[in-house]
């Protein structure tokens, strides 16, 4: 059976192949045909070539559902009738959807910011080992497990039983061991919300080590050098040096989290569905739109997303933009 | 074998002279100290995943009602949940084996789809100039900000029924349903941003005068496109790759939308996830499942690391 | 003997060396091809390389819904394996004798799933739709075919006419029952029942005598679990409706469903009182994992395992919870003298006959082809209801089924037999009638914070008003 399987999969992998090369000999044609052409006309000729792909793909993809969005936050459950602001105004003044914007912000803030100052400390610390690629490696392995497969490991980690009972929960267990009677631990309010931020904090530090790593073998040597002479060491050279020095990629790091913990829904819908006072606005908009399916109000809370990353994405276009001036 | 995700990402170009900041701080910092936080870290990180391999290796009883650490005290290991899940026994028909090629099929080509026509865009921003290229890159950069549970839908509607603004159809109906196609697409789609984002930065630290050199012999961009910036920034495309591959392997909602679950197209994750649906007493079949779906990845990530490293050195000998 | 036999293949008593274990598998299990052709009882033993040479023995009796060479039909549902191969084995005449392939995808999100799916124009054939309010849902907007006479004809021929109801939305009947559930069953254990010398109870009030006496024994009376991934809540809304129905009757009943009787009312407020004396009661619950709190967290799919163990004495769960036991304990069997069975939860009075709160799903057509006309119409046939009765653990409230078609003691008879109860009240899962924002939302929520978070019962029932769509 399992050598069947085997067998029947491997077309599969044709499909994929044959795909990729269809891809390529498109490609090579489109590029060798315009190619040909000199004169006024390449550089114009040239941009479409190279921005056409990418833009048609963006404006189907993102930028035309975007608008949708926004329009379809308008109107009513069955998406029939307009009803002005009244979706955000549910939103706003429901109690429970206050509880669930503070969620998010609490999210947005600790979620990003252990991660990388865990990934940032071990970056440095491991610069500094001989075997660094087994605990990088180790540190790494959860950015290469699913959400699903994630909600399974801790699941074993949270569970509870009774403490009379054997435990089946890693966590109850070792409260138990220390004398503690373990709680619930996902009822734990409000401190069930950061037993799942861990979840993600467990995903993401290996990624920002990796990327901070780098960044820090990339500082020029004569740069910590001349800091040295000056007889900046440790924490001075650390916070003078080292972190001014890598800005940018700490930036990128801590916003590329955040967008990733604004849209992560399925650690929340996994562990608890939103339930004990742990709901993040992207799990309401997926349970609006799609079990309850009322498109208006999960356009709406979309659209609170989308005004939510703005400022952070501002801030980096900022940041961009002063680096590239000094450049 | 180490870990790095070199230039995608905007950072200082290294250069050989002095000591680097690793060895100054290593002076300061060196201490058993360090290695003991290294270590905890290491462990703490490791433990939960190591308890999921050692559920998936337990038999059905044991798995269910004790807790995994039991098996230090009480060894019973088997291999029958993975021949359950692997060959599909009496409890999961068909096994996992066809959703595990299908991962493939989808993750390969949505990993090196995007990343193509993402370097080309980002090459057309840095190098061929025209008016409202900084503007035309901050507008991708912002479009990371699209929650990807909206643009399903639109989406769906598209690859199905085609799409149309008045009597001009824009996109045709092409019946992609049931192929690899509209996951490809989508996966492409939902990655632009970031990979232009992050390929841009790379390619603007790419020296200027071998392009400019290039484009005085009349090599069109096409040309060096393919002979100069192609090459160079194996790096930088094959560390974000990785990632590509990566996120890829381990959705679940891109893929529930445009494959559902049938064998024939449906990824992994959602087989994991309607396992864990059907069988949530059956924790120590959902644990093997898991536990192959997650071993691929990894694999796939150790065997790149090679290349990844002789890519890194590559990218270091620029100026 | 009542237990769904599993084919306890060689691969399940194979060690770890992995050649063996290879040979092991290949011969273990059977692929789908093989799956599909094996024919229910009757034709197996004769099959091999036969059935399909020649199709037309055996097949007079598909002779009147036409042969189609090469049609498939697309099914979209929530039925996961294992039961997906006993539809496919039910089936598997009617696709070799019509040509007609039906091709199974099922998924645990198929509720968000089957509605943007006919948003995008993907729409499958056929959908076995759990839920009336669903199909309510999808018939506003737009996708569902009504039924072909030919359906119409046998729902009317052999179903009771609510659920007949239920299929029907605005007039146009569209959807006829398949499977259904009966949700009004207290799992317990016989062997423990029998080893202390209690006797399953018949009346409300000796339901809790015999509770109450569990207390002074020392065990906890009841266990619960509500926690079910994205629909946590829902079995809390079941003990609600069993209350509701069993205090009220059916005419109240309808009210509450169509809103006309408000949650915040006197009626239901009542109803929560007598749930929390029941399932809030710490005396009571929550048997083998802890605090009235664990209802919350713990998974329906594990709340009846302390069953086995003697640690719980009773579990409120429908007939499907019969699948359980086996994987709690391989060894465990259903019987009325075995591991674990079930009693019909008691009526409350004397004016509500036999309550009984049931679900079940609605066969939907998205196209009308013939082949999928077809296929509609064999779905709702007594042949195929009795064919998928005989593959074991499901119920159907088809007249035509014989009763004698389900195991003899079998759970599903016990179903079958009080689904079928001319006398009884019988109302559908009330939670799956009321539209998706309170049904599938916040009838879930509430519930969920009334058992994790001791919300006050008033507020409960004050915001799941408040939730109710507008129009």
């Amino acid at each position: 059976m399992i050598w069947e399987n085997i067998l029947e999969g491997i077309p599969k992998l044709g499909t994929a192949a044959a795909g990729i090369a269809v891809f390529f000999a498109i490609l090579l044609v489109v590029f060798f045909v315009l190619g040909r052409i000199r004169g006024r006309l390449s550089n114009p000729v040239a941009m479409l070539a190279f921005l056409g792909p990418a833009a048609i793909l963006l404006m189907l993809g993102l930028v035309v559902p975007t608008f949708q969005t926004v329009y379809k936050s308008l109107f009513n459950a069955s998406g029939k009738k307009f009803i002005g602001l009244q979706n955000y105004g549910w939103i706003l003044t429901t109690e429970s959807n206050q509880q669930v914007l503070i969620n998010t912000a609490l999210w947005i803030v600790i979620a990003p910011l252990f991660s990388t100052v865990i990934g940032l400390v071990l970056a440095l610390l491991l610069d500094r080992m001989r075997r660094e690629s087994i605990p990088k490696s180790l540190i790494f392995m959860p950015m290469a497990i699913s959400f699903v497969g994630a909600s399974i490991i801790w699941g074993l980690v949270y569970a509870y039983r009774d403490p009379a009972q054997e435990q089946v929960g890693l966590l109850s267990q070792v409260v138990l061991w220390l004398g503690i009677e373990p709680p619930n631990w996902i009822l734990l309010q409000p401190w069930n919300n950061f037993l799942l931020m861990v979840i993600m904090i467990w995903i993401q530090t290996g990624f920002a080590m990796v990327v901070l790593s780098a960044a820090i073998k990339a500082i020029p040597g004569d740069v910590v050098e001349a800091a040295t002479l000056d007889g900046a060491t440790g924490w001075r050279l650390f916070s003078r040096v080292t972190v001014p020095m890598i800005r940018t990629t700490l930036i990128v790091v801590v916003t590329t989290i955040m967008i990733a913990t604004l849209k992560i829904f399925d650690i929340v819908r996994v562990m608890t569905n939103g339930n004990f006072g742990t709901q993040i606005v992207a799990n309401e908009m997926y349970s609006q739109a799609f079990v309850q399916f009322d498109v208006g109000r999960g356009s709406a809370l979309a659209v609170i997303l989308f005004l939510g990353v703005i400022p952070l994405v501002s801030y980096n276009i900022i940041q961009l933009r002063r680096e590239r001036a000094i450049r | 074998m180490s870990v790095e995700a070199h230039e995608v990402i905007p950072m200082p170009a290294p250069s050989g002279k002095g000591p680097s900041i690793p060895q100054a701080v290593r002076r300061s910092l060196s201490s058993p100290w360090a290695t003991a936080v290294v270590i905890v870290i290491t462990i703490l990180w490791t433990i939960p995943t190591f308890g999921l391999l050692v559920t998936s290796l337990r038999p059905s009883g044991p798995a269910v009602n004790s807790g995994w650490w039991t098996v230090f005290t009480n060894p019973e290991l088997t291999l029958e949940n993975y021949v359950e899940v692997l060959g599909g026994g009496d409890v999961i028909s068909g096994g996992i084996l066809p959703y595990f090629f299908n991962s493939f099929a989808i993750a390969l080509p949505a990993a090196i789809f995007p990343l193509v026509i993402a370097t080309m865009c980002a090459y057309a921003l840095a190098w061929i100039p025209f008016r409202g290229a900084t503007i035309l890159f901050f507008a991708i950069f912002a479009l990371q900000i699209v929650p990807l549970q909206m643009a399903l839908l639109p989406l769906l509607q598209m690859f199905n029924l085609g799409w149309s603004i008045g009597p001009i159809t824009i996109v045709p109906d092409l019946n992609l349903g049931g192929t690899y196609i509209p996951l490809w697409v989508a996966h492409t789609m939902f990655a632009l941003p970031l990979a232009v984002f992050l390929l841009h930065n790379f390619m603007a630290q790419l020296p200027r005068d071998v392009i400019e050199a290039a484009l005085v012999d009349g090599a069109s961009h096409f040309t060096i496109f393919w002979r100069i910036i192609l090459p160079l920034s194996v790096p930088a495309i094959a560390s974000f790759a990785i990632f590509q591959f990566l996120w890829v392997w381990n959705d679940l909602l891109v893929a529930l939308t445009f494959a559902g679950g049938t064998p024939d197209v449906a990824p992994i994750t959602a087989y994991l996830a309607n396992i864990v649906g059907s069988y949530g007493a059956k924790t120590h079949l959902i644990t093997a499942g898991a536990f192959i779906a997650i071993i691929v990845p990894l694999i796939v990530f150790f065997a790149l690391q090679r290349f990844f490293v002789r890519g890194l050195l590559a990218g270091s000998v620029k100026g | 003997m009542s237990v769904p036999t599993r084919r306890r293949g060689v691969a399940l008593v194979v060690g770890a060396s992995a050649a063996v274990l290879l040979l092991a598998a290949c011969g273990g299990s059977s692929t789908s091809d093989e799956s599909t052709s094996a024919a229910p009882a009757s034709s197996s033993a004769d099959s091999g390389g036969e059935t399909s040479a020649a199709p037309a023995a055996g097949c007079e009796a598909y002779a009147a819904y036409g042969t189609f060479e090469g049609a498939s039909v697309t099914l979209f549902t929530s039925i996961l394996p294992p039961e997906q191969q006993k539809f496919e084995t039910a089936w598997a005449e009617f696709e070799e004798c019509t040509g007609i392939d039906i091709v199974y995808e099922g998924s645990d999100q198929f509720e968000a799933q089957l509605p943007t799916r006919i948003a995008g124009g993907n729409a499958p054939d056929l959908a076995f739709i759990p839920q009336p309010g669903l199909l309510v849902k999808l018939v506003e907007t737009g996708g569902p075919v009504a039924a072909p006479d030919s359906v119409t004809a046998l729902v009317d021929q052999y179903w009771n006419p609510a659920w007949k109801a239920y299929g029907t939305v605005d007039g146009t009947f569209y959807a006829a029952p398949l499977g259904s559930n009966m949700k009004s069953f207290v799992w317990y254990s016989p062997k423990v029942f029998s080893e202390k010398g209690y006797t399953v109870p018949t009346t409300w009030d000796e339901l809790f005598a015999l509770s109450d006496q569990m207390v002074a024994d020392g065990v906890k009376p009841w266990c619960g679990g509500i926690e079910s991934g994205g629909a946590t809540g829902w079995p809390a809304t079941d003990w609600l409706e069993q209350i509701m129905l069993r205090m009220y009757g059916g005419d109240v009943y309808d009210q509450w469903v169509n809103h006309t009787l408000l949650f915040d009312s006197p009626e239901v407020t009542a109803a929560m009182d007598t749930l929390a004396g029941w399932m809030k009661n710490p005396e009571y619950v929550n048997a083998g994992f802890g605090d009235v709190k664990t209802i919350a967290t713990t998974g329906f799919q594990q709340a009846g395992e302390p069953i086995l163990k003697g640690e719980c004495g009773m579990l409120q769960q429908a007939s499907f919870y019969a699948n359980f036991w086996a994987e709690f304990n391989p060894d465990a069997v259903v019987a009325e003298d075995g591991d674990a069975y079930a009693f019909y939860l008691p009526a409350m009075n004397d004016n509500v006959p036999t309550p009984v709160v049931g679900g079940g799903e609605f066969v939907t057509a998205f196209a009308d082809r013939p082949e999928v006309v077809a296929a509609q119409t064999f779905l709702a046939s007594p042949e195929f209801a009795t064919a998928k009765v005989k593959e074991g653990t499901w119920v159907s409230a088809n007249s035509g089924v014989p009763l004698d078609a389900y195991a003899p003691g079998s759970i599903d008879q016990l179903s079958a037999q009080y689904l079928t109860d001319p006398q009884g009240t019988f109302r559908f899962d009330a939670s799956d009638l009321m539209p998706a924002a309170v049904g599938a939302g916040a009838m879930w929520k509430e519930m969920t914070a009334w058992f994790a978070e001791d919300k006050p019962t008033q507020q409960v029932l004050k915001d799941i008003d408040a939730a109710w769509p507008a129009e």
